[in-house]
């Protein structure tokens, strides 16, 4: 029998087979929003990705100016690896307090991602400012601009993280660990690690690749 | 105090746009007098402007391609008109300036705001109807998407009136679109109503991914998905890859343009061939996002109007998914003349050829399902066969430019334009407008006029022969694109037939337009009452028209593909379910005000008018903020209440 | 019906008259072994094509619901062999068309050298707003907006833009190449006889494009030189001031020629491009500290 022919062929199939190849119906509530958020974060990946494409073609491009060499001091970009890397830990850790249901626990990791956050982003806005200072800002050549827009955009994003956070902890702290707040504590997670994933690739082509 | 804002923004001195900018200002205006005089406004907030049902905003979706085009159409008898006039040594009536933004201008919002709008608006009203389940997985999401995209819309409006438009072409190359060789407000409107819109459309990817792929009705396994939604699927997966490279695409060029960056300058760095690599990567697979409903919209014409089931169901979907993934490996066939050497311009000429073969296949599927059918001729089946024509010229004059050597001598030629313009007319708005005459019926309760449905294809096939045609003869004959004055006369003929084409089109929209005022007029003579006014084989036929807004009271077991004509022939019905409470999305301004404090933003980031810009921006942000803050997001219909409705609906099952 | 007829007679009419000057009336190797794919490619594909327009026409009209002597078949929706073919036809085709791309993109790569019994014309051109340098740097001369060249001799081109991007293009000779700021591309021609063909730009570059037109005189070699002659001896001088006044905006340049040219003008306007105005940006002042020399 063809699988045409099984198509066509009714009742002698049921559902439950079906269910393996998506014939289960629609997905709970929970399924679909990480679902659709993980496609949001997919699409970011794309945007990061040419970010990172421009990166790759002007990191030549110092027009004469700063090379990244020059300008990198990998021993602070070493630390504000460490306070990202570790904020996804305590990320981690706040979120399996949510899903036990432990308010006090997931507080504390909040508070704990939330400065280790901030930590990385202080870090990282005072190694712009130095490099503005210098006369190595992003309009002094194409590898600037590609630097400053990549890092920054990784940047812009930690910040609205942040911002999310708070707003989400004021949810928690107003409506409780429910359902619906626990899902968006989920996406908020998915975003925090996704990050920590684009650093790493930072980290590792700008920073390491540029010495 | 307001940027760069001043009262020469507004072109006192020039008649022809201030006159249009005065017309459609009165046509506006008279709009909003007519609907607060009739007290429309709550049934308008109501049941429009907040409404987060998938339906209400495919029409909504439609409407504004519909309008928009009017005004893309109008830039296109500018064009043509001038380029029939300013031959040897007349100069026509737009100079340069003006020419060179009624060109970018139509070629963006055709793109943009017509083409995009249509098939985004069709996939919205017809896929969950398709999937036999009740709405989108986001519907607050799918509401702010049609607003944000509005907003794109409404900003490049502005442009005609306040300011002026970029004089880049559509696709905006640098350095012409940088600020030493385009210092006015012209490219940032274009940037920052695409920037604005195409977060829009990114939401709608996302959105429509996961609802085709986590929300199908019960039994619905991929392979018994109506072909439109495998169609849609494969549309907006490559929304969700390839908006997101415009987007930073347009950020880098936005950074070059108002910080002094080096992405794309001549100097310091920067280097103008990536913006091309960039914006072509987006660029393919955009069109592709454009053709794939278009398709999916002529295979359920095709099956239903030849009363057969689609021919080889699978290949379509494998053909389908082919063309998604090869979209994206094809791009640099857009700029082959840029110098990359043969080996990588050979490559990326063969992938082009290649993607011919699941597009040729689609082509067999659908004749050799018209192939001992019984083809009932409505207006759909008519557009069906004339974009199967169509497309197969436009198809064929695009694997000509898939050849490097070829493509070096018709590069940015009449040609070329003569080329896009078949396979998005014959293929994109030709879909669109079946689809448009298919589903009316299930929107309204009631079917277009099909006489004058008829006489708008004949108006457009005929018009769109041509106006193109000409224009490959043009092409081969020497005739670049963009030129606001023709230097050989020997070329007038063939552009007076270009004219004439474009004249027999507009034809088309003012029969399309009495189509529209006839059919609202008369409806009581072509009422829907059974829901399925063609015979249809998908599940939306099973719904009344228009149906209820949860779609279907129960979620209907599938168990074939062409689940109701299955429905149909087996008599599967029960007599009458156990109706359950049904949780509908509550609606919600959230889409409606963010896109206002949108075009706020937009308008001050273009102007440059920064503390209003900010104020937009927070606003915005606190809307969503607030929208975010709710839990209870549905409200619940109960059992009985759905049972009366049911039983009020005149749809009558088959027996 | 009439009407069709008319319309049908208008444009065969004005289709058969307009043959000359363009893509299909080449003036040059390149430019006809370009014709000769495009000839190709396209009956390839119509051999497809034809036979499915027909078919799609044909199958529309007779299966048709009110054709009684139709077969109807509405049960059937999928049979192996057709598949085969389905698949097989457009994949033949697109086989063979990749053979012919793959051969023909290299015969016809812009930046191969034509071969030819004497040695190659190099020609320099700078596309400017808007209108077109021409550089003879072994001959040390000029024109602007006019390219005469020697029939029977190969042309090496260096393109360049002042400005913005420009497509370099003479459809009668062949290819065109896109000219780039900052960045030189490269193209070879060659005109097999003597004549005068039409030259512009084929990417929009600004409010002068549709003026940014140029004539392109073959002529015997004899005359060239005889050519070149009278440009030395009349004219003026492209220095740096001469240069600096072309390069400022203007449209509709008539044709004129320099007697002579700065040397190396080709690449100091590349460098000049590259260099760009004299502004500085957010942080853009950077100069390296005096005792670091390079990374």
């Amino acid at each position: 029998m063809t699988i045409a022919a099984i198509d066509r062929a009714p009742t002698e199939v049921p559902t439950e087979l079906a269910r393996g190849r998506g014939g289960g119906g629609p997905a709970s509530k929970r399924v679909v929003v990480a679902y659709g958020f993980w496609i949001f974060i997919l699409s970011d990946m794309v945007m990061f990705s040419a970010l990172f494409a421009a990166y790759a073609v002007l990191r030549g491009n110092t027009a004469g100016g700063p090379t990244g060499a020059e300008l990198f001091d990998l021993h602070r970009v070493f630390i504000e690896t460490i306070c990202l890397l570790l904020s996804s830990y305590t990320c981690g850790l706040g979120a399996l307090s949510a899903e036990r249901r432990q308010p006090a626990r997931f507080f504390t990791f909040a508070v704990l991602t939330f400065v280790l956050g901030a930590a990385f982003l202080f870090i990282e806005v005072s190694e712009f400012a130095h490099m503005v200072e210098k006369g190595a800002g992003p309009s002094r050549s194409g590898f600037l601009s590609a630097f400053f827009t990549l890092v920054g955009t990784h940047g812009i994003h930690v910040a609205s993280g942040l911002i999310a956070l708070i707003y989400l902890m004021a949810q928690v702290i107003a409506k409780g660990l429910q359902a619906a707040t626990l899902r968006r504590l989920l996406c908020w997670s998915l975003f925090w690690h996704a990050l920590d994933i684009v650093w790493v690739g930072v980290f590792t082509l700008v920073y390491l690749m540029g010495d | 105090m307001l940027g760069r804002l001043s009262w020469a923004a507004i072109p006192f001195n020039e008649p022809l746009p201030l006159l249009s900018g005065a017309v459609v200002g009165i046509v506006i205006l008279a709009v909003l007098v007519a609907v607060t005089a009739k007290g429309w406004w709550p049934y308008l907030w109501r049941e429009w402007l907040t409404s987060v049902d998938h339906k209400r905003i495919g029409v909504m979706y439609v409407t504004l391609g519909l309008v928009m085009l009017l005004r893309g159409f109008s830039d296109a008898i500018m064009m043509r008109t001038q380029q029939a006039i300013a031959v040897g040594s007349a100069q026509g009536y737009l100079p340069p300036p003006h020419y060179d933004q009624v060109f970018s201008a139509h070629g963006t919002i055709m793109i943009f705001f017509v083409a995009m709008p249509l098939v985004i608006g069709l996939m919205n009203f017809a896929v969950p109807l398709q999937l036999g389940v009740r709405d989108v997985a986001f519907p607050v999401l799918n509401s702010v998407s049609l607003w944000l995209t509005a907003t794109g819309a409404l900003l490049i409006n502005l442009s005609l009136v306040i300011g002026n438009f970029a004089r880049t072409g559509w696709m905006g190359y640098p350095p012409l679109s940088e600020l030493a060789f385009s210092p006015d407000v012209g490219v940032d409107y274009y940037l920052w109503s695409l920037q604005i819109s195409g977060i829009g459309t990114l939401l709608t990817g996302i959105n429509f991914v996961a609802t085709i792929l986590k929300l199908r009705a019960p039994g619905m396994t991929y392979f018994r998905m109506p072909v439109f939604c495998w169609t849609a699927l494969a549309a907006n997966l490559l929304i969700v890859a390839a908006f997101p490279i415009l987007t930073a695409t347009f950020l880098m060029l936005l950074l070059d343009r108002h910080l002094g960056m080096h992405f794309f300058t001549n100097d310091a760095g920067g280097n103008q061939m990536m913006y091309v690599n960039l914006f072509w990567a987006w660029g393919h697979p955009e069109v592709y996002i454009l053709i794939l409903p278009a398709f999916g919209i002529f295979s359920e014409v095709v099956a239903t109007f030849s009363g057969k089931g689609l021919f080889s169901y699978r290949s379509m979907v494998w053909a389908t998914l082919g063309i998604c993934v090869l979209s994206f490996m094809v791009w640099l066939h857009h700029f082959f003349t840029m110098g990359a050497g043969a080996d990588v311009n050979a490559f990326f000429g063969i992938m082009s050829s290649i993607i011919a073969v699941p597009t040729g296949v689609k082509v067999f599927n659908w004749l050799f399902t018209m192939f001992r059918g019984r083809i009932v001729f409505r207006t759909p089946m008519l557009f069906a066969v004339g974009f199967i024509v169509t497309f197969v010229i436009g198809g064929l004059t695009g694997v000509l430019l898939a050849v490097p050597p070829v493509d070096f001598v018709v590069h940015n030629s009449a040609f070329l334009v003569a080329h896009f313009h078949n396979v998005i007319i014959g293929g994109v708005v030709f879909g669109a407008l079946a689809g448009i005459n298919y589903w009316f019926p299930k929107a309204f309760g009631f079917t277009l006029d099909d006489r004058l449905g008829k006489a708008s294809f004949w108006c457009w096939l005929i018009g769109f022969y041509l106006a193109f045609m000409p224009l490959y003869q043009l092409g081969l004959m020497g005739m670049t694109r963009r030129l606001q004055h023709i230097p050989d006369p020997s070329w007038r003929p063939l552009l007076l037939v270009a004219e004439a084409g474009a004249i027999v089109i507009f034809c088309g929209i003012l029969c399309q337009l009495a189509q529209l005022y006839v059919s609202i007029r008369t409806r009581e003579r072509r009422l829907d009452l059974s829901g399925d006014p063609w015979n249809g084989r998908t599940l939306e036929w099973s719904t009344s028209s228009p149906p209820p807004a949860y779609n279907f009271a129960v979620l209907p077991r599938v168990e074939t593909i062409d689940a109701f004509w299955y429905m149909k022939r087996t008599g599967r019905h029960p007599a009458e379910p156990a109706y359950e409470a049904i949780e509908v999305p509550r609606n919600s301004a959230a889409g409606f005000i963010t896109a206002f404090f949108a075009v706020v933003m937009g308008f001050s980031l273009i102007w440059q008018i920064w503390w209003l810009a900010v104020l937009g921006f927070l606003a915005a942000a606190t809307v969503v903020l607030i929208a975010g803050w709710r839990i209870e997001r549905e409200h619940e219909i109960s059992a009985a209440e759905v049972a009366q409705m049911e039983r009020a609906s005149e749809v009558r099952h088959p027996a | 019906m009439r009407h069709a007829t008319l319309a049908l007679a208008l444009v065969s009419a004005t289709a058969l008259g307009g043959c000359s000057e363009g893509v299909l009336d080449p003036q040059g190797p390149i430019a006809s072994a370009e014709r000769l794919l495009l000839i190709n490619s396209t009956a390839i594909m119509l051999v497809v094509v034809i036979p499915v327009i027909v078919a799609t026409l044909a199958f529309a009209w007779w299966y048709r619901s009110s054709n009684t002597r139709a077969t109807r078949d509405t049960d059937e929706s999928y049979e192996g062999r057709v598949e085969l073919v389905i698949w097989s036809i457009p994949a033949l085709t697109v086989i063979l068309l990749g053979g012919v791309i793959w051969i023909g993109s290299h015969q016809l790569d812009p930046r191969a050298p034509i071969p030819g019994n004497v040695d190659p014309l190099r020609v320099d051109v700078v596309a400017l707003d808007w209108k077109w340098l021409f550089i003879y740097p072994d001959q040390g001369v000029a024109a602007v907006n006019q390219l005469v060249i020697p029939a029977g001799t190969p042309v090496e081109f260096r393109l360049t833009s002042a400005t913005v991007m420009n497509s370099f293009f003479v459809p009668q000779l062949g290819s065109q190449i896109y000219t780039m700021g900052g960045m030189t591309t490269h193209l070879n021609l060659f005109a097999d006889k003597p004549g005068e063909y039409h030259g512009f730009s084929a990417n929009f570059s600004g409010d002068g494009f549709s003026e940014m037109r140029f004539v392109v005189k073959s002529v015997p070699a004899g005359d060239f030189e005889t050519w070149l002659d009278q440009v030395r001896g009349t004219g003026t001088a492209l220095d740096d001031a001469g240069y600096a006044k072309l390069a400022k905006p203007s449209q509709a340049v008539p044709p004129a020629t320099y007697r002579s040219v700065e040397p190396k003008l080709f690449e100091r306007i590349i460098d000049r491009t590259v260099a760009g105005p004299r502004k500085v940006g957010i942080g853009g002042a950077y100069s390296p500290p005096p005792h670091q020399a390079g990374g």
